[in-house]
């Protein structure tokens, strides 16, 4: 920076660019990233690769079998949904604590309305179109109430969510009685948990998803070409493609095996929640990074006044994320209510907030704000789903599996913590 | 440097400004020259900051003229002085340190094609404003804020600012936070700024600073204007009387 001239500044540029092979250079960055403290989903990939390994040596012929992957995934849906919605509070840097009861109650609405017994609060004997939507604009109302508050009246989140806790814990009681179980008969309902896809139809599911995949990729480093920006080496581009190709295929052909151990009943195939999950992750990924509201999130956390000077309504945008995780925990409620077959008081309760919490941090959103994808809520959802499901298999005491859980999401929180504060040093 | 043009970008007469019985600017006069760097200096409480919310919409004006290319206007939020080519960039910066350099540049007036961002518009704008203000110092403008250096950000506010075909570029206390090598990296961006045309306008503690890059000077004195000078006519030591006694000599409050 010796002198004023303008004149060999795009020179400087292109020259110093990229040394020897793209690709190693690629890793570099990468790796300088990780060392920064931008870990992204590598603490979650490595627990779940780690725990799988642990239970499957533990207790070799019952975890790693076809019939519990499938498992996983039915299991482990309903906290990974909810916590697909949490990222977005927490990517504002807020915290919902009611969005397992929200679940509970958005899911206890839709039952009533559908339920054939009478002499409940709610007009009986809907179908599921009355039935889901109903559970769906309840979540929202509920999610744009704490969201007003919280950014209108300016009560912290932790308090206003909260309130929300008991009272719609209270709300569910007094629409389903003291005691009552209700059941769901509705078959719509039922399959999202109970049933899979024909193992056709997952294939031809698995070469659209990796055809499309492909399709984006490859769009994006041609129009970055086009516009002669630096993009991705081509071996990158292939090695993505090609991993989560492999990675789904191996998925696919593993739930497509037969895996009842009934001879006189068939079960194979790719549960259905799986491409629900796929559906909503792919919706809210697209949101996050390739909408201007998506960029604006992650502003109002990064730096609410910057957010607001740069012309940002961030009331608004506070409330819409607020309204944006009470409807996913409502679509969280309606799965969890299709797995249990039925919904009760205890319907989104119990610690199944904490796990979507847990799920959402060790995936790698951050409790501080500023940080999180809807990918994170899905590898952290899977970790969640091995912890719980390992445990169960190894047959420990509920005492021991709250200790264990307490102690991983700990870690997670601290791994949290602790990139946080590394970044925070490299600056 | 080159000589006062002849109309001022931008001119502001006889401001008043108060916030309920605290007058904080009376009768103030300044102008801001296209090619140039004016430097606005006072004590603290001179009005500096006021005068500044004034031109950027912040606070309105309670009487007084402000002109804009010499047309008369009236300037009631940071939208409309954004969108009359005024920027200010904020002592404190305000960049959000998890986006990245594009992102934070184009916040709030991101690039889309229909709802889709359009990230490579974005980047190649991004990266061609930074060049032509011979930004080197930056690796890529995809790496977080957050990984940057004092200087680059400041680096990085300054090229938000002169994006969007800005005419008046207003800096507040832009080397306050800076090391030695990092101040002279961003006066010389200020210089540059003046030359590729802009109005810029520094407001500034640091006498060094000041003599280093302006053309000319304002002074304002308990929220009056003490003197509108051209740096080269002055001395070091008549700036510092005039932000302290609000008078130096023959320069001062009722002959400049």
């Amino acid at each position: 920076m010796g002198t004023l001239t303008t004149a060999s500044a795009s020179d400087d540029r292109t020259a110093a660019g990229p040394p020897a092979s793209p690709l190693t250079s690629y890793l570099r960055d990468y790796w300088a990233r990780v060392r920064s403290g931008e870990i992204g989903s590598l603490p979650a990939v490595a627990g779940l690769l780690a725990l799988s390994t642990v239970f499957e040596i533990l207790r070799p012929k019952l975890f790693l079998t076809k019939a519990n992957i499938a498992n996983l995934f039915t299991q482990g849906a309903g906290v990974t949904i909810i916590a697909m919605g949490l990222v977005f509070v927490l990517i504002i840097g807020e915290i919902d604590l009611s969005a397992g009861f929200t679940a509970g109650l958005c899911a206890t609405v839709m039952t009533l309305l559908m339920t054939k017994e009478p002499g409940l609060p709610l007009p009986h004997g809907n179908s599921w179109y009355v039935g889901v939507p109903a559970a769906l604009v309840t979540g929202m109302l509920a999610g744009a109430l704490i969201g007003w508050i919280v950014s209108k009246v300016a009560v912290p989140s932790f308090v206003v969510t909260l309130a929300a806790y008991l009272a719609f814990q209270g709300v569910i009681l007094m629409l389903l009685g003291e005691g009552n179980i209700v059941r769901i008969s509705d078959p719509n309902i039922l399959r999202l948990e109970n049933t899979s896809l024909d193992p056709a139809v997952g294939w031809i599911l698995y070469v659209l998803v990796v055809l499309a995949y492909a399709a984006v990729r490859i769009l994006k480093v041609r129009r970055r070409a086009h516009s002669g920006l630096a993009s991705e080496p081509p071996t990158l581009t292939a090695i993505r493609i090609g991993s989560l190709a492999v990675l789904l295929g191996v998925l696919v052909f593993v739930l497509n095996m037969e895996r009842s151990l009934n001879p006189a009943r068939s079960l194979k195939g790719v549960p259905v929640i799986v491409p629900v999950i796929g559906a909503l992750l792919l919706l809210w990924t697209f949101v996050l990074n390739r909408t201007a509201y998506g960029r604006h999130l992650y502003a109002v956390g990064g730096n609410r006044e910057a957010a607001r000077r740069a012309g940002i309504d961030v009331t608004k945008v506070r409330i819409s994320a607020f309204v944006i995780c009470s409807l996913m925990a409502a679509v969280g409620g309606i799965i969890l209510a299709s797995r249990a077959n039925s919904v009760d008081a205890n319907t989104g309760g119990s610690d199944i907030l904490l796990k979507s919490v847990g799920a959402a941090v060790i995936g790698g959103a951050s409790l501080f704000g500023g940080r999180g994808r809807a990918l994170d809520a899905v590898l952290g959802g899977a970790v969640i789903a091995v912890i719980d499901n390992g445990m169960g298999s190894l047959g420990w005491a509920s005492g021991t599996k709250l200790v264990f859980t307490g102690i991983v999401l700990l870690l997670a929180a601290g791994v949290d913590a602790l990139s946080r504060k590394r970044a925070a040093a490299g600056s | 440097m080159s000589a006062v043009s002849s109309e001022p970008t931008l001119s502001l007469k006889g401001i008043h400004k108060s916030f309920g019985p605290v007058h904080v600017l009376r009768d103030v006069d300044f102008e801001a020259h296209a090619g140039q760097v004016t430097a606005l200096v006072g004590d603290n409480g001179a009005g500096k900051s006021t005068l500044v919310k004034c031109i950027g919409g912040i606070h309105p004006v309670d009487s007084g003229e402000i002109r804009y290319n010499g047309e008369s206007v009236t300037i009631g939020s940071p939208r409309e002085a954004a969108s009359l080519g005024i920027e200010i960039v904020y002592q404190d910066l305000a960049l959000c340190d998890n986006l990245d350099i594009v992102g934070n540049m184009f916040l709030g007036r991101e690039s889309k094609r229909g709802v889709v961002l359009d990230d490579e518009q974005m980047e190649q704008m991004a990266q061609r404003t930074l060049t032509s203000l011979s930004v080197r110092t930056v690796r890529s403008v995809r790496q977080p804020v957050a990984s940057l250096s004092g200087g680059q950000r400041q680096t990085v506010a300054i090229a938000k600012a002169v994006l969007w075909n800005s005419k008046v570029v207003i800096l507040d206390e832009p080397t306050a936070a800076l090391g030695v090598a990092q101040t002279a990296q961003v006066l010389e961006l200020v210089r540059r700024l003046a030359d590729t045309g802009l109005a810029v306008i520094l407001i500034s503690h640091n006498m060094n600073d000041v003599f280093a890059v302006s053309d000319r000077i304002a002074a304002l004195y308990l929220g009056t204007t003490a003197a509108q000078v051209k740096t080269s006519e002055v001395t070091h030591s008549q700036v510092v009387e005039l932000i302290t006694t609000g008078g130096s000599d023959s320069l001062g409050r009722k002959d400049s």
